[in-house]
């Protein structure tokens, strides 16, 4: 019966449990849109665990936006009721809903990190190892740096910068995630 | 047929093509170039308020007195900044709203310009949408569609932010009828077959209650006019929250009157107590559903929203219906005449003998003095006096609120405008002024505290230049009588700050405006003072001095249930303030 966290009147000790899920956002590429969409997030007290903008239908402006969230589970509808009220919102799908209804575990997901490594002697040696069974490829290095690439599940590379953290790990950048459902169907 | 034409000439064509005869503004250095367009034509009319906030309330009063959008004019900076209340008040009570705003010009935005503010920032969370037009090709397009987002779908308020450059640019103007946005498309049509699912529950039910509200006013005359025809048809109570009354007549038997915080004994006990909740474009709002985990716990809940995310947000239902309320009611009414079954009537005769027992309860009594004026006396009188008339009413925020809501009886859609949502005091003023604009042969009354008015009292200048013949009824306690009442509810009834000091001369204040005042302080003279009220043809302050201590029953107490309100009749002050414990005092 009562839903919402927080409700002006009576706030219950709370024992169901968050669920993470990942929304794709159609929307108009014009000015303010992201603002909209993440000003929406902070007005309402979501989350926002990674987020992912680009263009992808350059003669419609299109843009398509990926949202990673926590809440409960009744929360993510109305996260995805409230993007739909945006005016230039298209389209938004819960990617996660979607996989589980075609019996995926999860949907297609992947990320891109830039991992900045700086040191000398075995642990340079020990890195560059590392990178090679993780499959990520020197962009750039020098003898005292590497820079490696790495693209794939968001825990391989969670882990894969744990590992480096010993080894000099210097700095990362990531892309946020990437997702689309698995099969021949767009969104 | 495109025709060439400035920026400013495109605006007042755009408004006169969608329909506009009146607009809302104050003028400034960003919009000048409209003001100048305003000046040449006369299809147009534009009303000069005193301060950009009366501006977007007597809009919200002009729309929601005539089911049309409301139009507002200011410029850059502080003109926006100014608007942004009523801005946020037309989103909460979904108002539709044009706000079109002078911006710096294009090559000056970002560069801290005088009276340059991010107005599309500012206004992003307060708004349905906003634009910032930055070339003339796009100022025909975005105008209509303003029009077309305010109203249509969950209306709301819409902001155009247009810098100075671009009003004095020349472009190639296009009409409304080949504008429409290209995603933007609300649903209005129910779902059938949870329509139909909807109306077997109905038939079954025992214990049925309609909770209707804003949104069957905001859906137009129709759904008002086929929910009365739902209602009679099956014999079911209802009860309406604040923003709904006046969709069904209060004169009617099966009316319960309002439900909520201040609603009365009947209705809310009545949502306590059903088996089937029929919510027709309500939103489960908190002053209506007191604490959730005790809200109607017995009940089926239907829920019609033309808003997506208002279903299921507070309360979980079991048919949640998306649509338009008169689109739903219409194939409501079709399948419940169509349906074999029929209503339970030997049930509905039981549930309206427990109604009976409630209404006998009469929550809306009150100790009765024929030495002071109580508020809730006057309200009655006004009424009254107001029956013969084509009356608007309109409020502010407090005590008075409520007891206009209890006291004041509705029999027709359109007739009540006040801030439900957002709770903004000096709504009320602006808001009769730009009803009286509206429908300038009909009595408009705003029904005002002593606080409430002050907040945006400089319309009575606005009034007297346009000979708007606005009645201000100020039920004068010399408190802001609600914060009083919570005070004492919650807080050792010490009065911190909510003592209206220094309270000016209301007659004087309106002689000094041009206008005409009148003061009422003992009950035998109240009706005479409220026909010479009426009687005039000028804008009237009313200073009707009334009892100062009076609290507003009945009441659900913050973090109670419906079936735990506080009835006025035979509460002890140390029941009051005993009335809010523990977890229900950290709450609003």
């Amino acid at each position: 019966m009562n839903t919402q966290p927080g409700s002006a009147y009576f706030i219950e000790e709370r024992t169901e449990t968050l669920v993470t899920h990942t929304l794709s956002v159609l929307v108009d590429n014009e000015p303010g849109v992201l603002a909209r969409v993440i000003g929406l997030f902070s007005a309402r007290g979501y989350n926002i665990d990674s987020l992912t903008v680009s263009e992808v239908s350059h003669e419609r402006h299109v843009s398509r936006i990926t949202i990673v969230t926590t809440a409960l589970a009744e929360v993510i509808v109305q996260i995805k009721s409230q993007l739909e009220r945006l005016v230039p919102v298209h389209r938004v799908t819960d990617l996660t809903e979607v996989a589980k209804q075609n019996n995926h575990e999860k949907p297609l997901e992947r990320e891109l990190a830039l991992i900045k490594v700086a040191g000398t002697g075995e642990n340079r040696l020990e890195a560059l190892r590392l990178a090679d069974a993780f499959k990520a490829t020197v962009i750039d290095a020098t003898t005292e740096h590497f820079v490696f690439e790495m693209t794939g599940r968001v825990n391989k590379i969670e882990q894969f910068i744990q590992i480096m953290q010993p080894l000099g790990l210097v700095e990362v950048c990531r892309t946020g995630l990437a997702a689309l459902n698995r099969g021949p169907e767009g969104m | 047929m495109a025709e060439q034409m400035t920026g400013a000439e495109m605006v007042v064509r755009a408004l006169a093509d969608q329909g506009v005869t009146d607009i809302f503004g104050y003028p400034g250095g960003a919009v000048l170039p409209i003001y100048d367009e305003l000046f040449m034509q006369d299809k147009v009319r534009h009303i000069l308020v005193r301060h950009e906030q009366g501006a977007t309330h007597a809009a919200e009063g002009f729309a929601r007195s005539t089911g049309k959008p409301g139009v507002v004019l200011v410029t850059s900076g502080p003109g926006a900044t100014n608007a942004v209340t009523g801005l946020t008040d037309a989103l909460m009570d979904s108002i539709p709203l044009v706000c079109i705003t002078g911006q710096v010009p294009t090559h000056l935005i970002g560069s801290d310009a005088f009276q340059e503010c991010d107005t599309v920032g500012i206004t992003r969370s307060c708004t349905k949408h906003n634009y910032l037009v930055k070339t003339i090709e796009d100022l025909p397009r975005v105008l209509h569609e303003a029009f077309q987002v305010a109203t249509t779908g969950r209306p709301g308020p819409v902001v155009v932010d247009i810098p100075k450059d671009v009003q004095f640019a020349s472009g190639h103007y296009v009409g409304p009828e080949n504008i429409s946005h290209q995603t933007y498309h609300p649903k209005v049509k129910g779902d059938e077959a949870k329509i139909e699912a909807a109306v077997a529950l109905m038939m079954r039910a025992k214990k049925p209650v309609f909770y209707t509200g804003g949104g069957v006013i905001n859906s137009g005359p129709e759904a008002s006019r086929l929910l009365r025809e739902l209602v009679k048809l099956t014999g079911f109570p209802i009860t309406s929250t604040l923003m709904g009354l006046g969709s069904y007549p209060a004169a009617d038997p099966q009316w319960l009157g309002m439900l909520g915080m201040h609603g009365t004994y009947e209705a809310n006990m009545a949502m306590h107590d059903c088996d089937l909740m029929i919510n027709i474009g309500a939103r489960f709002d908190d002053r209506i559903t007191g604490r959730l985990d005790a809200f109607s716990p017995g009940s089926r809940k239907i829920h019609v929203d033309i808003d997506p995310s208002s279903l299921n947000k507070n309360v979980k239902v079991d048919i949640p219906i998306l649509g338009d309320c008169a689109h739903v009611l219409e194939d409501m009414l079709r399948l419940v005449r169509a349906s074999k079954a029929k209503p339970d009537g030997a049930a509905l005769k039981e549930w309206w003998g427990e109604i009976e027992g409630w209404r006998g309860r009469k929550s809306l009594n009150y100790r009765k003095s024929d030495k002071i004026i109580m508020p809730q006396f006057a309200i009655e009188r006004l009424y009254e006096a107001c029956k013969p008339h084509d009356t608007y009413i309109t409020t502010e925020v407090g005590q008075h609120q409520m007891w206009a809501a209890q006291y004041f009886h509705f029999e027709e859609p359109n007739r009540w405008m006040t801030s439900g949502g957002l709770g903004t005091m000096g709504y009320g003023f602006p808001a009769a002024i730009g009803t009286q604009v509206a429908h300038p042969e009909s009595l408009c009354v705003d029904i005002a505290g002593d606080a409430s008015i002050l907040m945006n009292i400089q319309e009575l200048s606005t009034a007297v230049q346009y000979r708007l013949p606005v009645k201000v009824f100020i039920l004068n306690n010399q408190y802001m009588g609600m914060v009083r009442q919570w005070q004492q509810l919650l807080h050792g009834n010490r009065h911190s700050e909510s003592y209206m000091e220094s309270l000016p001369d209301f007659v004087k204040l309106a002689e000094a405006y041009g206008a005409h005042g009148i003061r009422a302080e003992t009950p035998d003279e109240l009706d005479g003072k409220i026909a010479e009220m009426i009687d005039s043809d000028m804008p009237v302050l009313f200073d009707c001095r009334v009892a100062s201590l009076a609290n507003c029953f009945p009441m659900i107490p913050s973090g109670k249930a419906h079936n735990e309100m506080l009835l006025g009749d035979d509460v002890a002050e140390e029941e009051i303030e005993k009335a809010i414990e523990g977890s229900g005092k950290a709450l609003v």
